[in-house]
């Protein structure tokens, strides 16, 4: 990542927190003025930008057939060279000509950015994250919460089974409807279950209640599920635990809650 | 108390969206306990699954019968089951004078009522490839031709929005009874037009993902261009005849 970058990450990412916690302090429109004049400043300061390097579809860490028979191996080759690679395709069409930026900075302001960098580049961040947070069955079932993180999720939900079952009931066709993901978030000193329409996340402004940084996420789009599932959104998703590699939802854990930032994705 | 309750709220809307079925390519016996179906409201309200006016195979290749049948039985069918049993909620928040959980039933009666709605009229828009031919005079060619030019800059126009659709929702041809003309919408997830929009609806595409993941994977835009070969002109034009 260039030095410019890094220090426009750092701002939105430092300022996204310090944005959550002095809301009743300041009125949001002065806070956002104070962001929006340092990262002017900073950027005119800095060197000529360069173009926008392209964003890349990360090769997954194992085989399509790695997650059967919770996830099948046709599901994992479309989602993965398909449905991703468009978004990529796409993010870097909306994105070409701009100075570069790291696709974890870009979803801040996707909102504000327009559809094309919204849905694209919530498409390419969401699955990039959803790659990484999976493991072949044998290995996941090896992997648990890390001692914080299970002591942050007891405080919150009370033990691992409620969260599971309070992510299942999220959701639900009926809870979560048509298009979306749902997140295990860390906001402040808590864990927040969190359901998102289409390609929106948590990390971008004006979505959820306030940015969080989400450790877990699940894709109950149609096509995350529909070649062996169908319409049994329910059982796709209770399946899928079995597939959830708890040793790196740990480490976006203890990362989120360090830095305060979205846990960086490869591509 | 529930009676009349449930009859001045419910019996009126759920009469509107029979009228849709009502008139209808489907024999008369079938087209008229469809109808009745969508407009009987005994306390507790039945929603039922119409059957289809074809076979499963009928709009093959463009469609195929596994689709078909899962959209049919599965998808279609499971709306109804939750439409069912949010207005027995109804029921029962109505007479018990529970303004909250009428308010509260909103979203499910929305999601389900719209599933149920926009399915009940996507089968009907649809029949065999080759068997009904776009009319070459008469009402819809001519409102058509005032808004399009012709046909086929409507289907370019209208497979740009369904195409277009992000995450799941319809494509719509419409009728605006104000304006006297036809136009094209999307709406997301199951939101029906007429209530959205007002616009009455004519034609309806089904973009969730369920309408073709079997047959077309994610190439949304193959299945958009392919549907207009079983589309049922002369339902279509049935239902702008009736809205105007």
């Amino acid at each position: 990542m260039s030095k410019l970058t890094f220090i426009l990450s750092a701002l939105m990412a430092g300022s996204a927190s310090a944005f959550s916690m002095t809301m009743k302090a300041q009125s949001g429109s002065n806070l956002r003025r104070e962001i929006l004049q340092k990262g002017a400043a900073i950027a005119t300061a800095a060197a000529v930008p360069a173009a926008a390097k392209a964003y890349s579809v990360p090769d997954l860490n194992y085989p399509f057939e790695a997650l059967e028979p919770y996830i099948d191996a046709p599901t994992m080759k479309i989602h993965h060279d398909k449905h991703h690679a468009t978004y990529v395709a796409n993010i870097n069409k909306a994105t070409e000509g701009k100075e570069e930026v790291d696709i974890v900075a870009l979803q801040l302001n996707a909102l504000e950015a327009g559809p094309a960098v919204r849905n694209n580049g919530g498409g390419h961040y969401n699955h990039a994250f959803f790659w990484d947070e999976m493991a072949p069955p044998d290995e996941a079932k090896k992997t648990k919460p890390s001692p914080a993180l299970e002591a942050a999720i007891n405080k919150s939900f009370g033990s691992l089974d409620e969260m599971k079952a309070a992510f299942e009931a999220r959701a639900a066709p009926g809870a979560l409807f048509g298009s979306g993901w749902v997140w295990i978030c860390v906001s402040g000193d808590e864990l927040k279950l969190v359901g998102t329409p289409n390609q929106d996340n948590p990390l971008m402004k004006g979505v959820a209640d306030s940015v969080m940084f989400p450790i877990l996420g699940l894709d109950v789009w149609e096509h995350a599920y529909y070649l062996k599932y169908q319409n049994r959104r329910p059982e796709y998703v209770s399946n899928w635990w079995n597939v959830v590699n708890w040793d790196k939802v740990s480490e976006n854990f203890a990362y989120v809650t360090e830095k305060k930032a979205g846990v960086p994705v490869r591509g | 108390m529930t009676t009349a309750a449930t009859k001045s709220i419910i019996a009126p809307a759920l009469r509107a969206a029979s009228v849709h079925v009502r008139s209808s390519v489907l024999p008369a016996s079938i087209s008229k306990s469809c109808a009745a179906h969508l407009s009987s409201v005994p306390p507790g309200g039945k929603a039922t699954l119409p059957d289809l006016p074809y076979d499963y195979a009928a709009l093959s290749p463009v469609i195929s019968a596994e689709t078909m049948e899962l959209h049919h039985t599965k998808h279609h069918n499971a709306y109804v089951t939750n439409l069912n049993i949010a207005l027995e909620k109804l029921d029962s928040a109505v007479s018990a004078g529970d303004v909250s959980s009428i308010i509260g039933l909103q979203g499910a009666l929305k999601f389900n009522g719209g599933g149920h709605l926009n399915h009940a009229l996507f089968w009907e828009n649809l029949c065999a490839k080759g068997s009904v031919a776009f009319p070459t005079s008469g009402p819809l060619k001519d409102c058509i031709a005032a808004r399009f030019g012709d046909v086929d800059n409507m289907k370019k126009e209208m497979s740009a929005l369904c195409v277009g659709v992000q995450g799941s929702g319809w494509g719509w041809l419409g009728y605006d009874a104000k304006t006297g003309r036809i136009e094209i919408r999307t709406c997301p997830n199951q939101d029906p037009l007429e209530a959205t929009t007002g616009l009455v609806p004519l034609l309806g595409i089904d973009v969730w993902e369920h309408a073709y993941y079997v047959d077309y994977r994610n190439v949304r835009p193959n299945y958009v261009n392919a549907i207009w070969d079983v589309i049922n002109w002369t339902k279509v034009e049935e239902r702008l005849v009736a809205a105007k």
